[in-house]
């Protein structure tokens, strides 16, 4: 046996030897199969994926954001412009070490330390993969510079961007508002609105003013480029392009130059100051002072500006014609009157007694002329602002009442205006106690509602509002600063029509009544030295509003009140009195009598609006004797 | 040719010589080679965006690779297995100074400076290790027992170890693969292959914890390239999506997105199946499967036919290194595989890989056109 396994079968051993190759080509076979299944799954099953993503590497989207609509005044003034400039941009994706790379860049550009800051709050506040601007603005010397040395700094490119501007400044700050870039909230908001898609590649939102709630005029539709792309993102070449359609223009029913004289006018007084067409509602004037920069909120404020904006106590981000909430004053008395002669609790003849006060409950409410004005009817009572005469009135008529009536002209409700940001103010009835404190309402509390202090507070847009509506025979209208949206390719306007809100249900004879009271108010009243040879008829009223309540027999002198607390004067007018083509409000903040203060302010607008006279600048002499009432 | 102006007698002297220069070539696996090398030419000049130097460049590669492919089938088997001992041996050197002294690249100990130029000894060693051991096969034919094998598989492991430590895990499998295919068809016994392989299962854990930190990332990313799109997934996942784009008839010569927008990293080279794939489909895969199928069959009936145990257990090798090569290449670029440096043989760029798998197609043409000469 031992011999037969030293001899070998060769025949056998190649037949062991092929079995083995068969194995192994059936097993190439195999491995060759499943290749060709891999081939098949990938190519044919799932075809359709692959190639999309192969057409996803391939393809970029690239967004072209439109332009913005412009703003302009009734008469073609910019408001608010886009116009061209450099940026720096830094893509902190791309850069490993951004302090370095900046102080590196502060070698070939300005970069001051606000920059620096700036870019650290944007830095915060973005998304990744962005491009973040460090500088804007560049000077063309700036740019050369950048360009000799752009190898050294990659992630760092120069874009020519689209800026907003505001010409005007601190004019239209809070009527135009500012865009800024969006926030988390607002892309919130645009997700929600399903706008998203339509602001791929835009930075920038309307923050307040008309920028804000005109937004989706002013934006526009976003246009696109397909590019085909290489891996490194470079692109090759444009395969498609939908071009983008421009935002509206706005052109509106406000006059920059009235405006400007407005602001001017206010001097370093705050306050504010809203004029309306009354047979529209087209806002002219709508002045906040002090106001700000706009500029400074486009491209992202930096810190130190806007500490400042926030902690100055005159807060000028406030904006006080829209937001601000300020008592009446004797600026109410005329709408009483008109409640008087509609409920049949006064007739015009009829007079009172004023001896300086009105004694209720136990309690003394003094007249602001001490010794008061003595026989007073309704006429008098609103050109020498008796005070006695609305106390008496106010306590005949009732809070109710008093609120049913002056619900009618909008006060303490929003006027529907078309900014966003409208305070409601306060109109005091028993049922507004009643859900705001928890409390019933005291006869006595009545008796100053009638000359327009206690609860009372209202917006100056609202007091603008009711007087136009007075002076527009009681047909009130909306107020709305756009007077047209602009298609800039068509050139097509739309207007926005004057929507009357209501007609109030007032007497003919009985708004005349009142009507002549306030031209007697300009006249020989407490605004007739403000109006003192005025070139037309205006009608008025003054008004001062208390900022500190007094306490029994204590007087209010106003050198010893800080002057914080100092009363704001206010002013309501409208003219030409027979045809009127403006009525405004004016409040100043802390001036103390609405005569000296507020009806100045009234007039140069009148002047400027009726007659197109430029005051001359501004005088600072006393004037102050026409003391009574305010 | 016209044969006039030339006499008669020197006419067949030209085709004497000619004869005798053709003598070991074997025609069937030539055109099936050069056939696949066209088609590599031509993919190549797609995948390098038309860049005439790059085509040309590969174009010497392939007669340098032919050159060899001559010098080898015209060099008898048994003067091939003269040289298997020293062949090894100084492949063996050159590994241990690879390791003492050897250059780093990419963060791997693979080349060697000789001179002017470098060598990477692990090339050399795809021939010698299988060289080595048919030779050892063919010397203890006569007495093969259990121990042979396992001289054999220290032969082969040897080797194998210092290449995976350089680290080159992609060459350390292919050597360990050929080097396999001699133990199979050396006749290791079916118990044996069983054993190894449940042992080999159970010490995948151990391999696992002595594997480089790239090479896991390389083998996890294979189950989900997803979890790092961008670094080691990246190359999978756009050799995936050209692969599959590519359709059923491709995207057409010189217009695959993927491969002229800069996607498929490497398309040259390791990655060229992608290019190919995603231009021609699945129709021009399947034709490209053929062709290397129709490389290994030819291949495999030479090693049936061949005469003795040292010619056949090299033509095996040869031929089953070959079609290790191109699955291990068309599977990392379709994503079965994890990413290995294996090219795609006669299509890849590049000259040493081209030159070794010539050398094999040599070695196979010899062993097929020396037979009579052996035999008698």
């Amino acid at each position: 046996m031992a011999h037969a396994v030293e001899l070998r079968d060769f025949r056998l051993e190649i037949h062991h030897f092929r079995v083995r190759l068969a194995v192994v080509a059936g097993f190439v076979l195999a491995v060759f199969g499943l290749l060709a299944a891999r081939f098949f799954y990938l190519q044919v099953v799932h075809h359709e994926h692959y190639r999309t993503l192969a057409e996803q590497n391939r393809i970029s989207i690239v967004p072209i954001v439109p332009n913005r609509g412009i703003i302009v005044d009734r008469n073609g003034v910019v408001l608010a412009h886009n116009h061209s400039a450099y940026t720096l941009e830094i893509r902190p994706s791309k850069v490993e070490d951004l302090e370095a790379l900046i102080d590196e860049l502060a070698t070939i550009v300005d970069i001051a330390p606000k920059d620096r800051k700036r870019f650290h709050k944007l830095l915060e506040e973005s998304k990744n993969f962005e491009s973040l601007p460090i500088r804007t603005r560049l000077s063309e010397e700036e740019i050369a510079r950048f360009a000799a040395n752009r190898y050294r700094f990659p992630g760092v490119e120069i874009n020519a961007r689209l800026f907003r501007q505001y010409p005007q400044g601190e004019l239209f700050s809070h009527v135009v508002g500012h865009i800024g870039r969006i926030n988390q909230r607002e892309l919130d908001q645009l997700e929600a609105d399903g706008l998203v898609a339509n602001y791929r590649g835009t930075d920038y939102i309307g923050k307040t003013g008309l920028e804000q709630s005109y937004e989706r005029f002013l934006h526009g539709t976003t246009g696109v480029e397909e590019v085909e792309v290489d891996s490194g993102g470079r692109a090759v070449r444009t395969l498609s392009r939908t071009p983008p359609v421009s935002g509206n223009n706005l052109v509106l029913t406000l006059d920059a130059k009235l405006q400007e004289m407005v602001y001017r006018a206010f001097g370093d007084k705050r306050g504010a100051l809203v004029a309306i067409e009354p047979g529209t509602g087209g806002v002219l004037a709508f002045v906040s002072k002090p106001g700000f920069d706009p500029n400074l909120f486009v491209e992202g404020i930096d810190p130190q500006n806007w500490n400042e904006l926030n902690t100055s106590p005159d807060r000028p981000m406030v904006n006080r014609a829209l937001a601000g909430t300020y008592p009446p004053g004797s600026t109410f008395k005329p709408y009483m009157a008109l409640a008087a002669l509609t409920y049949g609790k006064r007739t015009p003849q009829q007079t009172i007694n004023d001896p300086g006060y009105f004694m209720f409950g136990g309690h003394q409410f003094r007249d602001s002329r001490p010794g008061g004005n003595g026989v007073v009817d309704m006429y008098k009572s609103i050109v020498k602002s008796s005070d006695t005469y609305y106390y008496m009135l106010a306590n005949d008529l009732g809070i109710d009442a008093i609120a049913r009536f002056m619900a009618q002209f909008g006060f303490g409700a929003r006027t529907g205006i078309d900014v966003t940001g409208e305070a409601v103010g306060v109109l005091p009835s028993q049922e507004w106690k009643l859900r705001r404190f928890k409390q019933k309402w005291y006869a006595g509390e009545t008796i100053s509602i009638g000359i327009g202090q206690g609860y009372n507070a209202y917006t100056p847009l609202q007091l603008a509002a009711a007087i136009a509506t007075v002076a527009n025979d009681g047909v009130m209208y909306r107020p709305h600063i756009v007077n047209y949206i602009e298609d800039i390719r068509t050139r097509e306007r739309t207007a926005v029509e004057p929507s009357p809100l209501r007609t109030l249900d007032l007497k003919p004879e009985h708004l005349a009544v009142v009507k002549q009271a306030l031209v007697g108010v300009n006249k020989e009243g407490t605004g007739a030295r403000a109006f003192a040879g005025a070139g037309y008829v205006s009608a008025g009223k003054t008004g001062t509003a208390q900022v500190i309540g007094l306490k029994q027999g204590e007087k209010y002198v106003e050198s010893r009140v800080q002057e914080r607390l100092r009363d704001h004067a206010l002013f309501i007018a409208y003219a030409p009195a027979d045809q009127p083509s403006i009525a405004l409000a004016v409040v100043v903040e802390n001036a103390g009598f609405g005569a000296r203060a507020a009806a100045p302010i009234a007039r140069k607008a009148l002047d400027y609006y009726l007659l197109g006279k430029v005051p001359e600048p501004v005088k600072t002499g006393k004037d102050d004797d026409d003391a009574s009432g305010g | 040719m016209e044969p006039t102006g030339l006499p008669a007698n020197s006419w067949n002297g030209i085709r004497r010589l000619a004869a005798r220069l053709t003598r070991h070539i074997d025609g069937v696996l030539l055109g099936i080679v050069l056939a696949l090398m066209v088609v590599g030419l031509a993919v190549l000049f797609s995948a390098s965006n038309a860049n005439l130097a790059r085509v040309s460049g590969q174009l010497v590669n392939l007669l340098v690779g032919l050159a060899v492919m001559w010098t080898f089938a015209n060099v008898p088997p048994h003067y091939l297995m003269r040289y298997a001992v020293p062949l090894y041996v100084l492949g063996m050197l050159l590994l241990v100074c690879v390791a003492a002294f050897g250059e780093v690249v990419n963060g791997a100990r693979r080349w060697l400076y000789v001179g002017l130029t470098r060598i990477q000894p692990s090339e050399l060693m795809k021939i010698a290790v299988p060289l080595m051991m048919a030779w050892y096969f063919e010397r203890y034919e006569a007495t093969l027992k259990l121990r042979n094998y396992t001289a054999a598989v220290v032969l082969l492991a040897v080797p194998v170890g210092f290449i995976a430590r350089q680290p080159d895990l992609g060459t350390a499998l292919l050597i360990a693969a050929s080097g396999f295919y001699v133990l199979f068809l050396a006749g290791l016994s079916w118990r044996v292959i069983a054993g190894l392989a449940v042992a080999g299962a159970g010490s995948l854990p151990l391999l696992w914890s002595t594997l480089h930190d790239y090479q896991r990332q390389r083998i996890l990313t294979l189950i989900d390239p997803m979890q790092d799109p961008l670094g080691a997934g990246y190359h999978t996942i756009q050799s995936t999506i050209a692969v599959g784009s590519g359709g059923v008839i491709g995207k057409g010569w010189l217009k695959g997105t993927q491969a002229h927008l800069d996607f498929i990293p490497e398309r040259t080279t390791d990655f060229i199946f992608a290019v190919y794939s995603e231009e021609f489909g699945l129709l021009g895969n399947l034709v490209l499967l053929v062709l290397f199928m129709l490389v290994i069959a030819r291949g495999l009936v030479i090693t049936a036919n061949a005469p003795t145990l040292f010619t056949r257990l090299l033509a095996g090798a040869v031929t089953l290194t070959f079609f290790t090569y191109a699955f291990v290449n068309m599977g990392m670029v379709s994503g079965l595989l994890p990413v290995v440096g294996v090219p795609l043989p006669l299509m890849s760029y590049g000259g040493t890989s081209l030159v070794t798998i010539c050398l094999g197609f040599g070695i196979l043409m010899s062993i097929q056109t020396h037979k009579k000469l052996v035999q008698t």
